[in-house]
């Protein structure tokens, strides 16, 4: 077998110090396969000591050639695989996409679509942020916060399953609206959710916020200042932990965002704990947003009828001719989109995650490229740890919240 | 408030360089630059317009037209004004190169590699230009589009040896 290492060496020499090169500091391989990087996460750290100067991330164990598959697919398939780019977050994925088709076609979706997406997607942040939690929690050595957080976890996942048949990756957001109404347990899951989800968000506050020890190994733990993190182009948690209030949702409302009162909370130190309270903050946020759409979710259609993107109603393909024959175009050659291109970011639970979608007039996209928060996050990583030991490096990769496969796409 | 500060933008970059508005792109507006003025553009638009953030930077393959061949996409946000911009670079031929944007925002520096990467655009005057997805001894460039899907040998232990073989390792032969 050849030799790899010898040429990585060589290729990474303007990456480290000049102490590295006559042996002061030590050169130490982390990962692919480390517990605490999240995924299959490499880095090659340069140490003085316990004392980290250098540090060089290698993503890309998980490409999984997403982006270039989807151009193979027709649009309406190519949606199942943005589900499997970040799988903490898969309506969110489902949703930008979505969005950005919509935009193209120039497709309107009914007012209960957009709200049952706000609540779906409301939801999977609590979700993401609960896994987050657990294994930040787990990662600082607070083992019980990933089984309370998993607990939590799963009575979302119940409900994606009453939805859509499937626990994580739903594809339930289709171009135009939804894949079906919403079941009638619907409405009593979530109430039952957001009314147990507030106390127990306490508990964890109780757990955490004021634990010395979490608060000796977060507070003035990889800090960031504001323009840093615009200029490294953090979003998300990450920017807002140091005090930017940017928020897609609110700066840009998609899916009638604008319509529902919250508050986009911000850190002040941009440290690890500051990111920590910004998250549990967007979780209670988000229960408030889930009430909200709730309370005024309106009847109607839930996908558009424009028949060009959206397949008929079952019932009637039985007395309509014209229903048929949709129903046959789209699902023997798809839908096709008008040429253009369309960069539309949404608010992912990590960032702002942006879709650019290009056609060429065709059933299936010509380009598709995701702008994902984790793969902008991870290139400040090396920012964040330098000079901090290597206990707090597993800390700050858990503050800035990674999905490999979001990463490496 | 923020309308009126991208019409002003836009007017004051077809003014000063030239630029054209582009058709394909729906949101946000867009312009189309020549490579070798995206730097300065870059730069008037951080301290003069106030678009501090590089939120997207991709690329598009037109194979097999030639002129242009790639279209690289920078979007741009101004967080003080709340308003998104972007900026459509046509290159021509097989092996283009553009110049860095990483001295005016260090975020550009994972996207720029990713375009080497995935389409073989050549980043000059880059701090770190590797392959950033694709593993280091990778030939070709998967996301242009003569690039087929699919069709690659798998490596495993019994055939490693033979497979590596026929690969091109011009970095070990340099090394």
């Amino acid at each position: 077998m050849a030799e790899p290492l010898e040429v990585s060496y060589q290729e990474l020499r303007h990456l480290v110090s000049e102490r590295a090169l006559n042996g002061d500091t030590v050169l130490l391989n982390m990962g692919p396969q480390h517990p605490s990087t999240h995924g299959v996460l490499r880095l090659l750290l340069e140490l003085d000591g316990e004392v980290i100067i250098n540090c060089i991330p290698d993503i890309g164990f998980l490409h999984t050639g997403i982006e270039k598959n989807m151009e193979s697919k027709r649009w309406e398939m190519a949606e199942v695989m943005t589900d499997r780019t970040d799988y903490l977050n898969t309506t969110g994925n489902n949703l930008a996409y979505c969005l950005a088709i919509e935009r193209l076609a120039e497709l309107d979706v009914p007012p209960r679509a957009q709200a049952v997406r706000v609540i779906l997607v409301e939801l999977e942040r609590i979700s993401n942020h609960l896994v987050w939690l657990g294994t930040h929690a787990l990662d600082l050595a607070a083992m019980s916060m990933f089984l309370y957080g998993f607990r939590e976890r799963e009575s979302i996942l119940d409900i994606k399953e009453m939805c859509s048949g499937q626990r994580m990756m739903t594809t339930y957001f289709r171009p135009g609206g939804l894949w079906r109404d919403i079941p009638s347990e619907f409405e009593i899951a979530v109430r039952r959710f957001i009314r147990m989800f507030p106390g127990r968000l306490k508990q964890y506050h109780a757990l955490l916020t004021k634990n010395p020890i979490f608060m000796d190994r977060t507070r003035n733990i990889g800090k960031i200042t504001a323009e840093d993190a615009i200029n490294l182009s953090a979003t998300g948690p990450v920017l807002r932990g140091s005090g930017v209030a940017y928020d897609v949702r609110k700066a840009q409302p998609y899916s009638g965002y604008e319509q529902y009162d919250f508050v986009v909370p911000t850190g002040t130190h941009g440290d690890v704990y500051d990111r920590y309270l910004v998250r549990m903050e967007e979780m209670h946020q988000s229960v408030r947003i889930i009430q909200q759409a709730l309370d005024k979710l309106p009847y109607g259609p839930f996908r558009s009828n424009n028949r060009k993107y959206v397949p008929p109603p079952r019932a009637e393909l039985g007395t309509s001719m014209e229903a048929v024959i949709h129903h046959f175009k789209l699902w023997t050659e798809g839908f096709s989109l008008p040429k253009g291109a369309v960069y539309l970011p949404v608010e992912s639970p990590k960032g702002e995650l942006g879709f650019y979608v290009e056609s060429d007039g065709g059933n299936k996209p010509y380009r598709v490229h995701m702008r994902t928060p984790s793969f902008v996050h991870l290139q400040a990583l090396p920012f964040l740890c330098k000079g901090h030991l290597v206990a707090d490096l597993v800390g700050i990769i858990g503050s800035v919240d990674i999905v490999l496969g979001d990463c490496d796409r | 408030m923020s309308d009126e500060h991208l019409k002003l933008a836009l007017k004051a970059l077809k003014d000063r360089f030239g630029l054209q508005e582009s058709q394909l792109m729906k949101y946000p507006p867009t312009l189309e630059a020549e490579p070798d003025k995206i730097v300065d553009i870059c730069q008037v638009l951080r301290d003069e317009f106030g678009f501090n953030f590089l939120c997207e930077l991709t690329a598009v393959d037109y194979w097999p037209e030639e002129e242009p061949r790639f279209n690289v996409i920078y979007g741009f946000y101004s967080h003080s004004n709340n308003v998104r911009l972007a900026i459509r670079v046509p290159l021509n031929g097989d092996d283009p190169t553009l110049h860095t944007v990483e001295g005016i925002y260090r975020g550009a520096n994972w996207h720029e590699r990713e375009l080497w990467d995935m389409f073989g655009i050549n980043i000059e005057g880059h701090s770190d230009l590797r392959r950033i997805i694709m593993p280091h001894d990778w030939e070709g460039h998967p996301l242009r589009k003569d690039y087929p899907l699919g069709y690659e040998e798998p490596q495993f232990t019994f055939n490693y040896d033979e497979i590596d073989k026929r690969k091109h390792h011009a970095r070990y032969e340099e090394a």
